[in-house]
Order: C-alpha cells, then structure tokens, then sequence
C-alpha cells in the first residue's frame, strides 16, 4: 500500500516557499538586523529623554537638555546597541552558529521543523533555569519596599492573572475581545455579593476561596451566554460586540444601585481564608507577601493547564481556525465549540483575577473596570507576544512595572505619552511581541512572504472562497 | 501493511449501484447570477465519478453546495449512509457535513501553512476523538490515548500518501503535489465515505500526476472510498472516473460512462469544442492501447 508513489521523482519543477524567498534579495536596510538597531537605537534615545531633565511645561527645554548631556545620551545608545548585539548574535553565543540571524527569518518561514532544542530549551538547563526564577520570584517580595510590594501585586500580579486569560482568546484562539474586563467586574462583583457584602444578600455566605469557583461558573455561562450568538461574526464585529457587553456590564454597576451600590462601591470584602483543620492562615492588608504567593500560586497551576491545552488537539483546533476557519470546518473542526470553549476559558480566568483582586483591596467599585483596562490588558498582551505564554507575562510585567519606575524621572502627565511611544515603536519594529509563540512568528514571516495571512482578524467573512 | 489497522476498509464492489449522494434539482443564485441550474448528480457507492466542465461551470460551487459552504435555494441533497441511515446534507453546517462522511480538498491549496504536515493531519483526525478540554488539562490516561492514537492515524497516512518523509516540515514549504497529497491526506483523517477533490492535479507535473492518478485507485479500490474528482487534464479524468457528468454554465448537459460522454454531440459540439474533442479521443486512443 505504502508503494502508492515511485520515489524516484524529477527536481520540483512548481514554486516552493523556498525558491521563492531565494528569489527575493533583501537590501541590507531591509534585513532584520538592521531594522532591530534602529528599533534599539530609538528606545536608547527615548530612555534618555524619559530619564533626563524634566523642566514641566518647557518640552523643548527637556529635549534640548536630554539630547545634548553626550555623557547620557552614549550610555542609553551604547546600552541599546550592546542589547542588539545580544539579540542578534545570541544564536553564536548559544551555539548555533549555522544560522546567522538575517538568514534565519527565512529559514523559520519555510524550512523543516527540526527537533533542534535550543540551549535553552535542553532538560538539564531548563528545569534549573526555571526553578530558579520561581525562587527568585518567591524571594522577591521580601526584598522590595512595602510600594513596590503593593505594586508587585496591585498592578503586576492581577494584571498578569489577566493577560494569561486574554492570551487564551486573543493569542490562541485569534479572538479579538474589548470586553475582557467586564469578566473582571463579574468576577469582583461575585466576590462582593457572595460575601454578603452587596445590598443584596446572598442565599448562603461563603469565604473568598470558595467564591473561586462559583465565579469561574459565572463568569463561564456569562462567557458562552456572550460568546454563542456573537462569535460567529468575525474580527471587527465581534470586538464591537464585547465593546458593548463591557458597556452593559459598566452601567449596570454603575446605575443599578440598589444591586451593586453604584458608584460608591462596597467596602469590607473578607480577605481569602484557609482552613485545612490542622493549618489555618488568614490573609491580611499588612503580609504583602502572602498575596504575591497566593497569586503565584494560582498562576502556576493556571500556566501549566494552559501549557497542555496548548499542546493538544484543542490548541491545535483553534490554530486551524485562527489560519483558515473554511479549511477547518471542511475537515470537521467545530469552529463555534471551540472559539466558545476559548472565551470562556478566558472569561473565567478573568473572574479569578476579579475574586483575588476584590477581596485583596477589599473594595469593589465600578471605577476599576473602565474600559482602559481592557484596552491595557490586550495592548500587554500584544507587547509580550500573543500566544505565548512567557512573552505575555513578561509584556505585562514589563509595561505595567514601567510606570511606577517612571514616577521618579518623568512628570505624573506625560507617563503614558512615553508607554505609548515604547508601544509604538516596538509594534513597527517586533509586531510579534517580546517573546513571540512560534506558530505566530511563523504566521508573521510567511504573511512577509507573501505567503499566507498573518491574522485571521483581518480575514473576510465567510473565508475565502475557493 | 499496518495501514490496514487504522484504516478502514470497506467493500467497494459489493453494491456498486447504490447512491451514496444524490443530488436532486440543486438550484444556486448569486444575486442575479445562476451559478447552478436544476442539477441532478447522483455518485454511486465505490465509484468514481469526474465532474468535469469549462471555467466558471459551477464545479466548486457545486462542491461548496455539498459541503455546507454555500446553501443553494433550491433542490436536495441526500447522503446514503454505508450503515444504511439517509441524512439531508442541504442547509447542515460544514462540520456536521464532514462528520456525516464527506471530506474535501480545495481548488486552492487551503492547509494551515504555519503547523507541520504532521499537525496539518492530525487536526483531522483528532475531530473524531471525543476527549475534551478538562480531561486534557488534567493530563487524564484517555486524553493521552487520544494523542498517542492521532498521532500514529496521522503517520500511517502520510505515508500511504507518499509524504512519509515530510513529516515535520511545514505545510506552507512542500511543494504544490506534495501540499496537494497533503491536503488528501487531511481529508482521509477524517475517515470519510466519500472524498471530493476539486482539481487535485492543477499546478503538478506529468510524474506527479501519474502518482496523484495511481492514488486515487487506491483510495477508492483499497479503502472503499466513492470519489467525486474535478479535474480538467483529461487525461487523468478519463483514465480514472467509472462515470462522468459534464457541467455548463451551472447546468447538467451530459451524464454517463467515460466512451457515451465523449460521444455525446452536446458535449463534443455545445462545450468541449473542436480542439478539446481532439484532446479526448487522442487519450481515449490511448487508453485503448
Ligand atoms: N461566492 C460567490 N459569489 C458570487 N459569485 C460566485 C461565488 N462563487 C462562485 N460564483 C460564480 O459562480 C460561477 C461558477 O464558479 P465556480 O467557481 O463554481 O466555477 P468552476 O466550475 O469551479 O470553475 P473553475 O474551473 O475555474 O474552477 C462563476 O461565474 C463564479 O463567478
Ligand atoms: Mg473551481
């Protein structure tokens, strides 16, 4: 049966992917490596404006005195070129001097998958490599000042438990949703109710723990309740659908007072209680530490079911729809089913963000769940790298982390003009994010090629017709 | 071979006269635009049939109306079932149309370029396993199963299709005969009673379509699967297909074996012209040697 083909076959006479980048001579301006130190340059040259003089109103005063203190402004670029160079020739360093980084693009487009691992990727330095961050990690509250503790989980923690469940339909399954944080409210708001905190009291009262799950059964039914008629439209129209489901959720916090006590908010949120018999520990406002752990925690076991998802039949399926949904449905793919079980996979991540961060500050108002927080997270999500997992939780680290570390060099109203900025260029420069997940990159440089979509959002209603 | 394990074999000769898919007075309007016209189709259990006609005929649209892609207004469609169940494809989802037992290839090579040939097959065959989000997350032993079994369904198939060597390479860097078999071999994952190809020899050379004609046979004698094949080398068509119905703008003009089609004057003068006339008999001569 196997002899259906004579292996004796003439050199491929039709276009590969292959032959046709061959065809395709890049100038040394276009190269990759090239647009990398410009993109390294200009961060250098905005760093140094963003950490020079600010002399208030005066912006040309500040530009002028930034970019002529020489001494400054080489540190920046010469601390930006020494990171390109990293970044460039890493794969010498790490010994795979095969490919040098201009003609790895291509290769990464069109050549075999080999079952190279990558230094970082063997078993022997893997494991110690992660083992050693998550130490790292769990040591790090007690090093750090009771602010940057409260940053560390106010404004990076929750925001990372966010960006995993938004990396889930954005990243994955290629859903494009404003509306992520009204999951969020969902979540806070189940938190607030269920500990009898609402004006409206609730059958049976029950401790923050055990709200964990009844908000992930929530917000899962609010997801499919949202998701079933409204995922079969596609990219724009769906992103203006969770748009207004995120308005509904907003106004409904904030209008239905004798509901949710409007825009004062409650107070008095219990912190998470746990009580195994033998051991029983109550979370305070005073141990910072405990809320970075538990975060920690349930990030983890988060990540790792995640991780396999991504690796089997269902992160599979939602590729085949995110490239090409007409090609996926023909070979049986319930394209519906799955973009449902996405967003509500999200959905309910985004209530355990809410749960964690309502009975942490103990407070729940509709303040915290303005549309920005949606744009926040997607905008983290996409600087990370969409669809990894790594990338995304260092985007929002990074970007979230950034503004607090700005507070001390820039004045309080221009902070986001320099987030915007970083932004900016680095979606001219790495569209594929920090750390970008390979299928995308793979996306991203056959689309370069000519040779295929980038982005299913942008993808025709109906698919392409064949 | 191992195939055989994994593969389903089904009688092909035993009961050649049943249809499987019966098309009765399918009617598809673009706007003003009468794609197809009152076509009648029938495909028999274990046959070949070639739907052959010129540009713009209505061939995909056809397909697509099988398929769920596009719903005509007007007409039925009917699927025989081997397990002698009869469903309506007309109006069902594309999915549920492929779980019924119709797979398809594209006119237009549609694999997902950025996984591997491997993932490319495996995401076929794992729509038919039933393992779900948790026990996956969880790590479950069936969950495992059903990977290990996708996997080894995936291989055994792309080496029945010839691409046993291409395994991890991406979709999008095979050639267009190997992307060609590659999108067949998707397609068989799914363990179909009935494979549609639309053109699967368009863009590859004379050896390749050699190979593609070769498998074919096998699909359909070995694993007992009816073929619906598009195709304009008629060369291919004719030394393939048991039967063949020609399509003209959207309408069914002829319908038969190979020989009563060529000689058909509607299809000889009305369609194929003096030059393509000359193209059938001089491979009808051919097969005759
Ligand atoms: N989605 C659509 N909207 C409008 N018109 C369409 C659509 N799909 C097909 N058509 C029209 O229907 C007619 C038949 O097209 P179809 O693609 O089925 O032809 P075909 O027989 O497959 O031709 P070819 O041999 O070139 O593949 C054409 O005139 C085409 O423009
Ligand atoms: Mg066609």
């Amino acid at each position: 049966m196997s002899s259906v083909t004579t292996k004796t076959r003439e050199p491929e006479a039709s276009f590969s992917a292959t032959s046709l980048a061959k065809l395709r001579h890049k100038p040394w301006y276009k190269s990759d490596a090239f647009r990398r130190l410009v993109m390294c340059v200009l961060l250098g040259v905005l760093f140094t404006i963003m950490t020079g003089e600010q002399a208030g109103d005066d912006v040309f005063y500040s530009l002028n005195d930034s970019l002529t203190n020489w001494p400054w402004l080489g540190t920046w670029v010469a601390v930006a070129v020494g990171i390109w160079a990293l970044i460039t020739f890493h794969s010498y360093l790490l010994g795979n001097p095969a490919l040098s980084p201009v003609h790895k693009v291509i290769k990464d487009a069109t050549a075999e998958v080999k079952k190279v691992t990558p230094v970082l990727g063997r078993r022997e330095v893997k494991w110690p490599l992660i083992i050693a961050l998550v130490v790292v990690l769990a040591l790090l509250p007690t090093w750090v000042s009771g602010f940057w503790n409260q940053v560390m989980v106010n404004e990076i923690a929750v925001y990372v438990l966010l960006a995993i469940g938004l990396n889930v339909v954005v990243g994955w399954a290629g859903l494009l949703d404003l509306g992520f944080i009204a999951f969020f409210a969902i979540g806070a708001y189940s938190a607030a109710y269920w500990t009898g905190k609402l004006p409206v009291s609730p059958p049976v009262e029950l401790t923050p723990f055990l709200v964990i799950p009844v908000a992930v059964l929530t917000c899962l039914v609010a997801g499919v309740l949202l998701g079933a008629p409204t995922l079969r439209l596609r990219g724009d129209y769906l992103a203006i659908v969770t748009l207004g489901f995120h308005e509904i959720i907003y106004l409904l916090a904030t209008n239905a007072d004798e509901f949710t006590n409007g825009p004062a908010g409650v107070q008095g949120v219990p912190h998470p209680t746990l009580d195994l018999g033998f051991w029983s520990y109550e979370w305070t406002t005073t141990d910072l530490e405990q809320y970075w752990w538990m975060i920690m925690v349930i990030a983890g076991i988060l990540i790792f079911l995640f991780l396999r998802l991504e690796h089997s039949k269902v992160g599979r399926a939602w590729t085949a729809i995110r490239e090409d949904e007409v090609a996926a449905a023909a070979n049986g793919v319930n394209t519906v089913k799955y973009k449902l079980m996405a967003f509500a996979i999200g959905a309910s991540t985004s209530g355990i963000a809410g749960v964690v961060m309502a009975s942490k500050v103990q407070f729940v108002s509709p303040a915290s769940f303005e549309l920005m927080f949606s744009v926040l997270v997607l905008a983290y999500v996409i600087f990370g790298g969409m669809g990894s997992i790594w990338g995304v939780m260092l985007g929002t680290a990074f970007l979230a982390w950034l503004p607090q570390i700005l507070k001390d060099y820039v004045d309080e109203q221009d902070r986001h003009m320099y987030l915007g900025a970083i932004l900016v260029i680095m979606m001219i420069f790495r569209p594929q994010g920090l750390i970008p997940s390979r299928r995308r990159k793979r996306e991203l440089n056959l689309a370069k090629e000519g040779l295929g979509d980038a982005d299913a959002m942008t993808e025709p209603v109906g698919g392409r017709v064949s | 071979m191992s195939n055989n394990t994994v593969i389903k074999q089904r009688s092909a000769e035993s009961d050649t006269a049943t249809p499987v898919i019966a098309v009765r007075g399918v009617t598809l309007r673009f706007g003003g635009l009468v794609c197809l016209s009152d076509v009648e189709l029938t495909l028999n259990r274990g046959e070949i049939l070639a739907v052959i006609g010129p540009n713009g005929a209505g061939k995909t649209s056809l397909f697509n109306s099988l398929t769920g892609v596009y719903v005509p207004q007007e007409g039925s469609i009917t699927l025989n079932s081997a397990n002698g169940s009869t469903h309506a494809l007309l109006g069902q989802k594309t999915h549920v149309v492929n779980k019924l037992g119709l797979a398809r290839t594209f006119q237009n090579i549609r694999l997902f370029g950025a996984l591997t040939a491997l993932e490319n097959v495996k995401i076929a065959a794992e729509t038919r396993q039933r393992t779900g989000p948790v026990s996956i997350m969880l790590g479950l032993p069936n969950a495992r199963r059903a990977e290990r079994a996708s996997d080894r369904r995936a291989h055994n198939l792309m080496e029945f299709v010839g691409l046993g060597d291409k395994i991890n390479e991406l979709a999008s860097s095979l050639s267009y005969g190997d992307q060609r078999r590659l999108e067949i071999a998707r397609a068989l994952a799914t363990d179909p009673q009935v494979l549609l190809l639309d053109e699967p020899a368009a863009g590859t050379n004379p050896t390749e379509k050699l190979e593609l004609a070769e498998l074919i046979r096998h699909i359909n004698a070995e694993l007992g699967i009816s073929v619906l094949l598009i195709e304009h080398d008629m060369r291919l068509v004719m030394s393939v297909a048991h039967r063949v119905t020609v399509l003209n703008f959207g309408k069914v003009i002829a319908s038969g074996t190979t020989a009563e089609v060529q000689r058909d004057p509607a299809v000889v003068e009305a369609y194929l012209g003096a030059e393509m006339a000359a193209e059938m008999l001089d491979a009808q001569a051919q097969e005759e040697e």
